[in-house]
């Protein structure tokens, strides 16, 4: 250095200013770009506008100017954080519910139709690329669109409150500053855009699948052709040895007078092999509910309860609210994105939903010509029409994929997407396709009055089909079974049918009254599990479509079981860790297995699963045994089924016991590797045994025990990916799938309600979350240690607006003017 | 007054003005600004300034936080593989913006030495 001249000392200047430079953008471009999953730590982190922002109590109190609004708006806040809105009219109101869910749960309110529409690849890039293309191939866009175009034609007054629910979102949008954004967009670097109706229709949308989205019959074509039908109908029977149908039993069906659609003449299973299928919901999406009559209840009120079984997630699916007006109040769970209470009560009567188990979706095949313009129909052809969905990707360049639509729906399966045959495809025939007025049903519940108005309300629901329970304050008790549901002729939609055959289409709806429903049932009770929604006489085509076969009858079997019920009994219900299932073979297991060649270690195991009462309590060991031995067993009974190159679907669980009770011999039993032997039932259980010893073995040392809470370890994941650092994670709480207290790993009781039908009614409840979505509040997940415990918190249903009692926070909403 | 701590303060009283109008770069803006005019020398050009909004960050976060028990920032010190501890968080945070300030408060120092001829 010391050598060098001036001329060069001139230049060492000029190249230290370049490569401070080249740092300083350097360093700029580093802390404000999204690399990899690390956010752009400058934007993220600088305390005026990062994340810090974020760390803030829920603001509750002032005035808030809000454009469109026509009269003031109070919110008062009590000490759940539930916002109890008292507007002076319906426009008013869904205003100000679009206004108050995005203030609580703006980012999962996006996100929610950002996934429903098949739109995630434009958040998270090319990883969700096939995620969206089934979802858009599924035709959740399509529908949605379809439902829009109905209201536009039939019913504009439900698209304005839907349009109002958009103002209100929008009107919080708009007086956000980036750095009020919540903590989720800053990470992945985006930001919230307009929500429109559209966001609403595809919210229903996307409930709609998660809940009657799910069928196999593609599934079950491929089985059909390997094990013909004799075996299919032992496998899957319409109708189990025991039914405890939804619809009591008794019930007279005489006043229906239109009959089941007739068997056609030809009628011919497309025996094709499907390699594999699009994603389904989880299969244990599902509920219960319940109600008692005056006659039935311990208090001479009604009493109804709701529990849906959800994935549990965080922020958590549901948020409560008040919603009134002065001509009524109601009270409950809402869905971000769709209007009014979903499940909840008014001043006269309560409500809630479970699953209903119908077969809504049936499958087509189409056989196109050359261009693939026109398909086969009824001997001739027919045009096709395309719709091209645009996705696009983070980072990358849109993709752009040509869904075929016939008149059935869309050809989801083709060249394009999971089939390599150029000339034939799938068409899905879906009711969520059909464009209904579902919103129309809530908007109206959360005003009815009584029966005939609770009635009134549920015309307008298509899908997904419920079971809508109800209580009144005048002491009626119903349930209804809503849906469209096609009346098909025997056995229609089982398997992939001929598409270009009319016969096959759906040729007509049962109708609306002529849907299954009890009122004030003789025996006192209402209640629904996702079982059979009816026995064998009802004179339509029912399909089995999964349907639950145990909280059913622990439900029914606990109301018939004495004279009257409390709240307390109610409770003790939702939190019923009786498992069923287990008790029905553990014992016929015991008993049939040859124990001679159990080694020391086995038999520890053997008599700990001897000595338990099959209550799923988290303390025990006996239910991750059951798990483990019941699971090896079904494995290793249904290995005909473990197949990689074909979609197929193994017997449900309580076939699959029968079965082995009652057929131990069957050639199912053997097990295909082991050629020189034939198993049967009772082979299995030891060798299952044996595999499940092992398996809980590495378990204990892995996590130093097997016991319930350990094995199950419930969470609640974020709705990102399950972000561990916004999830919570090891709650304490029972259960299982096929339990009342259905909860699962990270799936259960995303909300329990109690309602008493007191004038005004009386009502407890919880939900595993919290009525933040802001993971750096107090109130994200502040109910789940109640939850897992079984509490319940009171609500406060407040009956006018000067009431302040148990309010810690009013909000005025008040209009905004135009200056 | 000595030359670091003028520095030091003018870095601090500018980039929570420029804050208000800027993005977080203001602190870049600030600290290359206050080196302009303020000249320092050696190591001094970066450490004053990344010293300088280190604090204000730090300071600034933990202001925001407290208030709500660090929640939020327990969560993201999880999140971004810190251990969950919201001081380190509050560090790096200091960090961040302290080095995005020195490294800009060096290229003004400089733009300085190449003007002065």
């Amino acid at each position: 250095m010391v050598f060098l001249g001036s001329h060069n000392l001139e230049l060492m200047k000029y190249a230290k200013l370049l490569l401070s430079f080249v740092l300083t953008i350097g360093i700029f471009f580093v802390f404000n770009t999204k690399i990899g999953s690390l956010p752009p730590l400058g934007k993220f982190l600088n305390p005026t506008s990062g994340i810090w922002q974020n760390e803030s109590n829920e603001s509750i109190t002032g005035e808030i100017a809000i454009p469109g609004l026509q009269d003031k708006v109070t919110v008062h806040y009590d000490e759940l954080m539930i916002p109890h809105v008292f507007a002076q009219n319906e426009h008013d109101l869904y205003k100000a519910q679009g206004y108050l869910t995005a203030k609580h749960r703006l980012w999962q309110l996006e996100f929610q139709t950002y996934a429903a529409a098949g739109r995630l690849s434009e958040i998270v890039g090319e990883a969700a690329l096939n995620y969206d293309r089934s979802e858009r191939r599924r035709g959740m866009g399509y529908g949605a669109d379809q439902a829009i175009a109905y209201m536009q034609k039939y019913d504009t007054k439900t698209l304005s409150f839907v349009q109002d629910y958009a103002d209100g979102v929008n009107a919080y949008i708009n007086q956000l500053d980036p750095k009020d954004y919540p903590v989720e967009y800053k990470l992945l670097n985006y930001e919230p855009e307009a929500w429109t109706p559209k966001k609403t229709a595809l919210l229903l949308m996307y409930m709609t699948k998660m809940l009657a989205g799910n069928d196999d019959d593609l599934e079950f074509t491929n089985v059909l052709r390997q094990i013909g039908e004799k075996n299919f109908e032992l496998l899957f029977p319409d109708f189990f040895d025991i039914t405890d149908p939804v619809i009591p039993k008794e019930t007279d069906w005489s006043f229906i007078d239109v009959p089941q659609t007739e068997l056609p003449a030809s009628r011919k299973a497309i025996l094709d092999t499907i390699a594999e299928t699009i994603t389904k919901p989880h299969p244990d999406n599902g509920s219960n509910n319940w109600a008692v009559s005056s006659a039935k209840s311990t208090t001479g009120n009604p009493i109804l309860a709701n529990d849906p079984h959800l994935g549990l997630y965080l922020p958590s699916i549901w948020f409560v609210m008040q919603l009134s007006t002065p001509n009524h109040k109601a009270f409950g769970a809402t869905i971000p994105g769709a209007l009014s209470i979903i499940s909840g009560f008014n001043e006269h009567i309560a409500w809630g939903e479970t699953n209903a188990t119908r077969d809504v979706i049936d499958w087509y095949k189409i056989e196109f010509n050359d261009d693939r313009r026109q398909y086969k129909y009824d001997g001739g052809w027919k045009d096709v029409t395309f719709r091209v969905e645009d996705i696009k990707i983070r980072g990358k360049e849109s993709y752009k994929d040509t869904v075929l639509y016939t008149h059935h729906g869309p050809v989801v399966y083709d060249k394009n997407f999971m089939s390599d045959n150029g000339r034939s495809g799938y068409a899905m025939r879906w009711i969520g396709h059909d464009g209904g007025n579902n919103q129309r049903t809530f908007i109206e519940l959360n005003k009815a009055k009584n029966y005939d108005e609770y009635v009134n309300a549920l015309q307008y629901w298509n899908a997904p089909a419920q079971n809508f329970v109800f209580a009144s304050t005048q002491g009626d008790i119903a349930l209804w079974i809503q849906g469209k549901f096609a009346n098909k002729w025997e056995g229609q939609g089982k398997f992939l049918m001929d598409g270009s055959n009319p016969e096959n289409d759906w040729q007509s709806y049962i109708p609306q009254e002529f849907n299954a429903h009890t009122k004030n049932p003789e025996r006192g009770f209402v209640s629904s599990a996702n079982q059979h929604p009816v026995d064998e006489n009802y004179p339509y085509f029912v399909f089995n479509d999964g349907y639950e076969t145990y909280r059913n009858r622990v439900i029914n079997d606990f109301f018939n079981s004495k004279e009257k019920f409390s709240i307390d009994d109610f409770k003790r219900l939702h939190n019923n860790n009786y498992n069923l299932k287990a008790s029905e073979l553990v014992p016929y297991m015991l008993e049939h297995m040859d124990t001679a060649s159990l080694t020391e270690n086995e038999k520890v195991v053997y008599n700990e699963i001897k000595a338990w009462k099959f209550n799923n309590d988290i303390d025990e060991v006996g239910p991750s045994i059951w798990r483990q031995w019941y699971g090896k067993l079904y494995n290793l009974l249904w290995d005909e089924f473990d197949n990689e190159e074909t979609a197929l679907m193994a017997p449900y669980t309580y076939q699959t016991i029968h079965l082995l009770k009652t057929n131990g011999n069957h050639e199912f039993m053997d097990i295909l590797e082991t050629e020189d032997k034939v198993e049967t039932a009772k082979d299995l259980f030891l060798l299952a045994f044996k595999e499940a010893t092992a398996r809980l073995r590495e378990i204990k040392t892995e996590k130093g025990d097997y016991n319930w809470l350990t094995y199950k370890a419930t969470y609640a994941g974020h709705l990102l990916q399950g972000l561990p650092a916004f999830s919570r994670f090891n709650i304490p709480i029972g259960g299982d799938r096929s339990i009342v207290n259905a909860t699962s790993e990270n799936h259960g009781p995303s909300w329990r309600m109690i309602v008493e039908m007191t004038s005004p009614p009386t009502a407890i409840g919880i939900y595993p979350g919290g009525q933040s979505g802001n993971p750096g509040s107090k109130y994200y997940d502040n109910f789940i240690d109640d939850w897992a415990a079984g509490h319940y918190h009171s609500f406060n249903f407040i009956q006018s607006d000067d009431h302040t009692e148990g309010v810690i926070g009013t909000q005025t909403l008040i209009p905004a003017t135009n200056e | 007054m000595n030359k670091n701590i003028i520095n030091f303060i003018s870095t601090i009283i500018l980039a929570v003005v420029l804050s208000i109008v800027l993005p977080w770069w203001s602190v870049m803006t600030a600290a290359l600004v206050t080196s302009l005019f303020i000249p320092l020398k050696k190591a001094a050009v970066f450490v004053v300034p990344f010293l300088a909004i280190l604090s204000l960050w730090t300071l600034q976060s933990f202001m925001l936080s407290i208030g709500n028990d660090f929640t939020l920032a327990s969560r993201i010190s999880e999140l971004l593989y810190l251990g969950g501890s919201p001081y380190t968080l509050l560090l790096v945070t200091g960090i961040t913006g302290g080095l995005a300030a020195g490294i800009a408060a060096v290229l003004g120092k400089q733009i300085v030495l190449v003007s002065q001829k």
